[in-house]
């Protein structure tokens, strides 16, 4: 296994090929010494296929890569490591390769097959798992839901209102963004990786950026890093409030719903201070940013964010502070630190159950690491940990996002002006036949990046693992053994992402 | 109860005045409604060939003939993400983006601006104005969309913005509502739901299109996997474009849908 470190590029040829039982035995050990399961895909070699395994190590602070060649089919990690389960039924419904033993070979996507010819069911056609037995019922729901939230489908089993098992059919929001990112980049690039997850712009531009950066050779400049820092902290804390505010909302606490929903747009806003887009669109630029962030808009934003923090202080622990909000909101959708472990869970869904598992620590890269934080964890792992875990991070984000801010102020901010001349409508070459892996911690949890050029310099690949792709499964298990109105409320505490997950 | 009081206190009332005082102030770098002029030099392509989704176009010497103040440019809201590549290309700064959120219209063809564009388009509708003046009840369907324009139109329903004063409002079910408010690209696996959606709304029913993307397909445009735009499953009565459009241009698009004046 070669090890590397975050946003580092190297020559493809460099990434051991091992042998099928090696491979397994490299990526067994490794998960059971601690390794998180970042990425796990194929590519097409042929008849065959060279599977990639992206596997992130905390206490080396360093990204493993293996490969290996497979034809059609392999034993299953599943069976052992249960977190592989969700990559697996992606390289069975992408490439047909049968993971052999795995217990739940269905698509997750229904995205069209790359072998010619290959039976793909249509959407939410894959049959679902059921139960038996006198007065059980299934309740479908979706793929259009009740509130303005993307689609997807739902299918409890029931019985009466306890739910035994929910299984999620996903995939209608594919629109084929992983496809279309082979041969570039191009001038469409940068805005495929912005809508990859709409609401976590900067931090999927930002390691798609700095994979560039790293495949073309060139270091971005400390104020272009700064801003996208300061971009994806905005961004956390953004989806955090509006996130606290939805909770409340669906507890029946109107307070901190209409006052958390309101803040959830002041700091958009502070995000359109930077670069005129609420959603972080432009931010984030390869070889730097496009927007200085110049000393009275420093003050500006520090301003802003005092008042946004002032009202966060008051509308979030008024709703901690009420008995019959915690009262709903504690003991229900219970995920286990045991649980959360084996299904690889990742982010805020992950810290809440008690694995203080986060990207910017974890991998020690600038300007996160010269920030002292401590990553915040609960271990009850149910709606209110959940809750509480925002709440957390959105005060350790603002204290960062006053810190770099800060520092621009005080630093000497002679590279912002070059920083800034790059518009990012040129591209720059990048070496040929290089891979790197590139990862952040977006606010929903690990984002990781693989990418791999050609001997031209153009992508042969882009592999793109949202946080949601690693949670989905986290939500199902929250909802074992809960009464079915549980569910909106277990949904909202892990907030994930569609289209992240569907691409 | 008590902490819930002091809180409203600390809180405040925070919904704009607008549409009946000013509009809340838009940042500076915002990137609105394209605005063409000035003159281009002969066989210039600058902007067109920066443009990554051919939303704009030159047109010929003949179709501009006769107006020495015209530009041959012609820009495609319908396609624009609002990226501003066209505006950082072109060497003689004819192309800018203003602060003007009003960026929808009602015709598609309205969409397309050039330097003798007036400053909106019209965006009313006989069937809102006629019934549902004063209570426009909206289905959303996301389609393939990334979330942003969900966002964004989620919300107008948070207290800063309130439009339930207008009397509009999502509603849980089609059954319920008056009009559909779709986004996203139309993914090849929301087609059926939103024919169904669609097909579900009583009638009269009017079809709102939120975002470049649910117009032309916007970043997705070409993709197999996407039908390039709602038009191709429902008929649209409203084109919103931006990417996201600011809440600003999606509250004033259905107020003007409304037949009601903005400022």
């Amino acid at each position: 296994m070669l090890m590397l470190k975050n946003s580092q590029a190297v020559p493809f040829a460099d990434i051991p090929h091992t042998t099928m039982g090696e491979w397994l035995r490299i990526v067994m050990d490794a998960t059971q010494a601690g390794y998180g399961l970042s990425a796990l895909f194929a590519v097409k070699d042929g008849e065959r296929h060279q599977v990639f395994t992206v596997l992130s190590s905390r206490e080396q602070h360093r990204i493993g890569v293996v490969r290996t060649t497979i034809g059609q089919a392999y034993p299953a990690l599943t069976t052992d490591f249960p977190a592989a389960h969700w990559f697996e039924r992606e390289l069975y419904e992408q490439y047909g390769i049968e993971p052999e033993g795995h217990p739940w070979l269905k698509p997750i996507r229904f995205e069209p097959s790359v072998i010619p010819g290959r039976y793909v069911p249509d959407i939410g056609m894959a049959p679902f798992f059921e139960m038996e037995g006198q007065e059980v019922h299934e309740v479908g729901v979706g793929p259009v839901h009740a509130g303005v939230i993307e689609p997807g489908h739902f299918r409890f089993q029931c019985h009466g209102e306890t739910v035994h098992h929910l299984e999620i059919s996903l995939g209608y929001q594919h629109r084929g963004i992983e496809r279309a990112l082979v041969g570039g980049p191009g001038p469409r690039t940068i805005h495929l990786v912005e809508t990859a997850a709409g609401d976590a712009t900067v931090g999927h531009t930002d390691p798609f950026c700095r994979a560039i950066e790293a495949l073309a050779g060139v270091e971005p400049g400390l104020h272009a890093r700064t801003v996208r820092a300061i971009g994806t902290e905005l961004e956390r804390l953004a989806c955090h409030c509006g996130d606290l505010g939805a909770l409340a909302g669906d507890v029946g606490f109107l307070p901190t719903q209409n006052y958390c929903g309101r803040i959830r747009g002041d700091i958009l806003n502070l995000t359109a201070l930077i670069c005129g887009n609420r959603f972080g669109r432009g931010l984030a630029v390869p070889c730097g940013t496009r927007h200085s962030l110049e000393p009275g808009r420093c003050l500006l934003l520090l301003n802003r964010l005092d008042d946004i923090k002032r009202d966060l202080e008051d509308a979030i622990p008024l709703m901690f502070e009420t008995p019959s909000v915690m009262n709903r909101m504690e003991g229900t959708g219970i995920v286990t630190p045991e649980t959360a472990k084996a299904i690889g869970l990742v982010g805020p869904a992950a810290r809440a159950s008690g694995l203080p598992y986060d990207v910017r620590w974890d991998l020690d890269w600038e300007p996160w690491s010269h920030l002292d934080f401590k990553v915040p964890t609960c271990q009850a792992g149910d709606c209110a940990a959940r809750a509480r875990i925002r709440w957390a991070e959105i005060q350790v984000s603002i204290e960062i996002v006053n810190k770099l801010v800060s520092g621009i102020l005080e630093g000497d901010d002679t590279g912002a002006a070059a920083d800034c001349a790059i518009n990012g409508d040129s591209l720059p070459d990048l070496c040929p036949d290089h891979f790197v892996v590139s990862m952040a911690e977006g606010w929903r949890g690990q984002i990781c990046h693989v990418a791999s050029t050609d001997s031209s310099g153009r992508f042969s690949f882009y592999k793109i693992v949202d946080p949601s792709f690693h949670n989905w499964f986290g939500l199902a298990m929250s909802l074992r053994n809960q009464q079915i109105s549980d569910f909106p409320l277990c949904n909202k505490s892990f907030n994930l992402s569609y289209c992240g997950h569907d691409l | 109860m008590f902490r819930v009081l002091k809180s409203r206190l600390l809180q405040k009332h925070r919904t704009f005045k607008y549409p009946n005082g000013p509009a809340p102030q838009l940042p500076d770098r915002f990137l609105g409604r394209p605005v063409l002029s000035g003159r281009c030099p002969d066989g210039c392509r600058i902007c067109a060939d920066s443009c990554p989704y051919q939303a704009i176009a030159i047109r010929s010497r003949d179709e501009t003939i006769g107006n020495s103040a015209t530009m041959p440019v012609e820009l495609d809201m319908g396609r624009c993400i609002f990226c501003g590549a066209c505006a950082r290309a072109c060497p003689e700064g004819n192309i800018v983006f203003s602060s003007n959120w009003r960026l929808a219209a009602a015709r598609r063809e309205d969409l397309v601006v050039t330097s003798e564009s007036p400053a909106e388009a019209e965006c009313r509708s006989d069937v809102v104005c006629r019934y549902y003046r004063h209570s426009l009840k909206l289905r959303q369907v996301s389609a393939g969309g990334c979330n942003a324009c969900e966002a964004d139109s989620n919300v107008l329903g948070t207290p800063a913005w309130d439009m339930g004063r207008f009397g509009i409002s999502f509603v849980a079910s089609p059954r319920h509502a008056d009009a559909l408010l779709v986004t996203g690209p139309v993914s090849r696996n929301m087609k059926l739901a939103l024919e169904k959606t669609f097909a579900a709304l009583p009638a009269p029913k009017v079809v709102v299109a939120c975002g470049t993307c649910t117009i032309s397909g916007g970043p997705f445009a070409g993709h197999s996997e996407v039908e390039d735009g709602a038009e191709s499953t429902v008929p649209i009565d409203l084109f919103i474009p931006g990417c996201p459009p600011h809440p600003l241009t999606i509250l004033d698009a259905l107020l003007r849908l409304q037949g009601i004046k903005t400022p």
